[in-house]
């Protein structure tokens, strides 16, 4: 194998590992903080990535703008399904979350589908990148677009963020509070549900922005996020379910290992993180940095 | 699951008289069927209705999500197309796709029914991917993309398969005898046991059950006929595509389920009827299925989670 060739796929394993590592962490925020799984994650990563298109087709936007807008109107929109339809179901089996988020992707699906056909007469966009990250850059042994070397940087800047909050500030510990004894942190005066809230608003816009982040890469289509949400699970439970640092982690490591496998054996991209998910399940039940079930 | 109960062996005249009056407007209503609409129609919801029966004996009597059921109704709608494919009979169709959802079912039922909650629904999702891959890639016994097409289905004892109808009540017979083995699975001491194990597997477990040995046959059962139903499908359709091993179809079955009543037997059959129904109608009116499949999910979860025909005994117990 050629080192050059291995070289540019570990790049591009590392782009792939941004978006697996963004969505994971979204997922591993909502379900570490508020025990729901939200299948509907990757819905919203593709509701991201339409959104700045229509933005940029309604209004003109370019790039920059989409980049911060949509994921907080992606934001938005979680919030107000957390608030009118998932806490209806706090307190009944983790199925249900499940259950309701894959029926409110499907839905999701279609509707974008229906809107971008009637409204905008595609059903697929492509996105371009904004010229200031147009072209490729030379890193000495290697040649790549500068556009792919940003979402990197950038997706691992907006992980790193993330982790500190939670995990080393004064809101981080609020938040750590709120969810795991309710009881006693809603006696100190702190509304919990406002809080609750908050948070799935945070995971969700981190799905939002891989969406933006992704339009420029692969173009905006309706189901881009149906395959996607399916090995971003897997990621996620390789890295055990909750785990901020394991799901960014694994996010990168399996993009990586999916793209050295495909170098070799091209068909077993797409397969090889559920080959993975299987072992590591096999040999620790709770995931690379879960704690086992009823630590918590 | 807490929120859905089965009904208390307590209230048994009345309850058998339910059961019986739910056997008898099911066994009529499908008798019927091919009468009302066409009869591939009536095939799929025989084939969907028993797959989903198949889904509730776990999701609803032993409280494992599987989110990867399409392995087991997909493999055998393969296995079953390409025994058909290979100027094999359908009896050796029936048997051998059903064979082959058991024998897969052994080892994935083995290294998933140790996990729990969540974790079980993601592992069998994971299974369900990995065949989903090999369908794909296998191209010689699956056809890849373009699937397993123009399925001939040889004559049987005198019946006449290019007869739609004729079809159907074949299917039928088949279908009754894999509603059979549930029904008798769930009324056993054995499906007791498994209920007990669902409501609290720690006490099954300190009155001397096997909690993890229960939920493996269980699984074992409901593969097989999920198996058993995925030759149906094949039957039915005389195509098969990679949409039978598709993500999509395991949490389809699921929807079924729900819609009908999970913890019921006879409610997923309803289920899938009306989805079924629904798909027909929408398509017929060039209406997006996800739309209105997605709505059904979500407003079944959030207010109707007992599903029809669990409201309906409901309804009736509170009388």
């Amino acid at each position: 194998m050629n080192t050059q060739l291995l070289l540019i796929q570990v790049f591009n394993g590392l782009v792939n590992g941004a978006f697996y590592a963004l969505l994971s962490l979204g997922l591993a925020v909502i379900f570490g903080m508020l025990r729901i799984v939200n299948f509907m994650h990757g819905a919203l990563y593709m509701l991201g990535a339409f959104t700045a298109f229509a933005l940029g087709q309604a209004f003109g936007l370019g790039f920059w703008p989409s980049l911060l807008l949509a994921p907080l109107l992606v934001g938005a929109l979680g919030m107000l399904l957390e608030r009118t339809l998932l806490s209806r179901l706090y307190g009944l089996d983790h199925s249900y979350n499940l259950l309701l988020t894959f029926g409110l992707t499907l839905l999701t699906q279609d509707l974008v589908k229906q809107v971008m056909l009637s409204r905008f007469d595609v059903s697929s966009a492509p996105f371009t990148p904004p010229a200031a990250l147009a072209g490729v850059v030379n890193l000495g042994f290697v040649i790549f677009p500068k556009y792919r070397l940003f979402v990197i940087a950038l997706a691992l800047a907006v992980c790193l963020i993330t982790w500190f909050v939670i995990e080393r500030t004064r809101v981080g510990a609020t938040i750590r509070a709120a969810t795991e004894n309710p009881g006693v942190t809603r006696a100190f005066g702190i509304n919990v549900g406002r809080w609750v809230t908050g948070v799935f608003g945070v995971g969700v816009a981190l799905a939002g922005l891989a969406g933006v982040l992704a339009a420029p890469i692969y173009s905006v289509e309706p189901y881009m996020g149906a395959e996607l949400i399916i090995t971003t699970f897997a990621v996620v439970v390789i890295g055990g379910m909750g785990s901020i640092l394991g799901s960014v982690v694994t996010g990168f490591a399996v993009g990586v290992l999916s793209a050295i496998g495909a170098a070799f054996y091209p068909p077993i991209a797409n397969t090889l993180v559920f080959i993975l998910m299987a072992v590591v399940l096999l040999v620790r039940p709770s995931g690379l940095f879960g704690l086992p079930e009823g630590a918590r | 699951m807490s929120a859905v109960s089965t009904p208390l062996p307590a209230a048994d005249g009345r309850a058998r008289r339910t059961r019986a009056a739910w056997l008898a407007g099911l066994g009529l209503a499908l008798l019927a069927l091919p009468h009302v609409i066409y009869p591939v129609l009536a095939i799929d919801i025989l084939a969907w209705g028993l797959f989903a029966v198949a889904f509730d004996l776990l999701f609803g009597f032993s409280g494992l999500l599987s989110f990867g059921h399409a392995a087991f109704w997909g493999v055998s709608a393969y296995a079953s197309a390409y025994l058909l494919g290979h100027g094999q009979g359908v009896p050796v169709a029936l048997l051998g796709g059903t064979a082959a959802a058991l024998l897969l079912a052994v080892p994935v039922g083995f290294l998933s029914v140790r996990s729990l909650g969540i974790y079980f629904s993601m592992i069998t999702l994971a299974f369900a991917q990995m065949l989903s891959f090999l369908a794909l890639q296998w191209t010689d016994v699956t056809g890849g993309e373009n699937g397993l097409q123009g399925l001939t289905r040889p004559n049987l004892l005198g019946l006449d398969f290019t007869n739609g109808v004729t079809r159907y009540y074949f299917a039928l017979a088949v279908f009754a005898a894999g509603f059979y083995v549930a029904y008798r699975t769930v009324r056993s001491p054995f499906g007791k046991t498994l209920q007990a194990v669902r409501d609290n597997a720690t006490r099954a477990q300190s009155i001397g059950y096997n909690p993890t040995r229960f939920k493996l046959m269980a699984f074992l059962i409901s593969a097989a006929l999920s198996g058993l139903a995925g030759t149906l499908y094949t039957f039915g359709h005389g195509v098969v595509s990679l949409d039978v091993v598709s993500w999509r179809t395991s949490g389809e079955v699921v929807m079924m389920t729900l819609l009908g009543g999970t913890g019921t037997l006879f409610g997923p059959v309803v289920g899938a009827a009306l989805v079924l129904l629904l798909r027909d109608v929408l398509t017929e009116a060039n209406i997006p299925v996800g739309i209105m499949t997605g709505l059904v999910f979500v407003l079944v979860v959030l207010f109707f989670r007992r599903g029809v025909v669990g409201s309906v005994q409901h309804w009736f117990r509170r009388r």
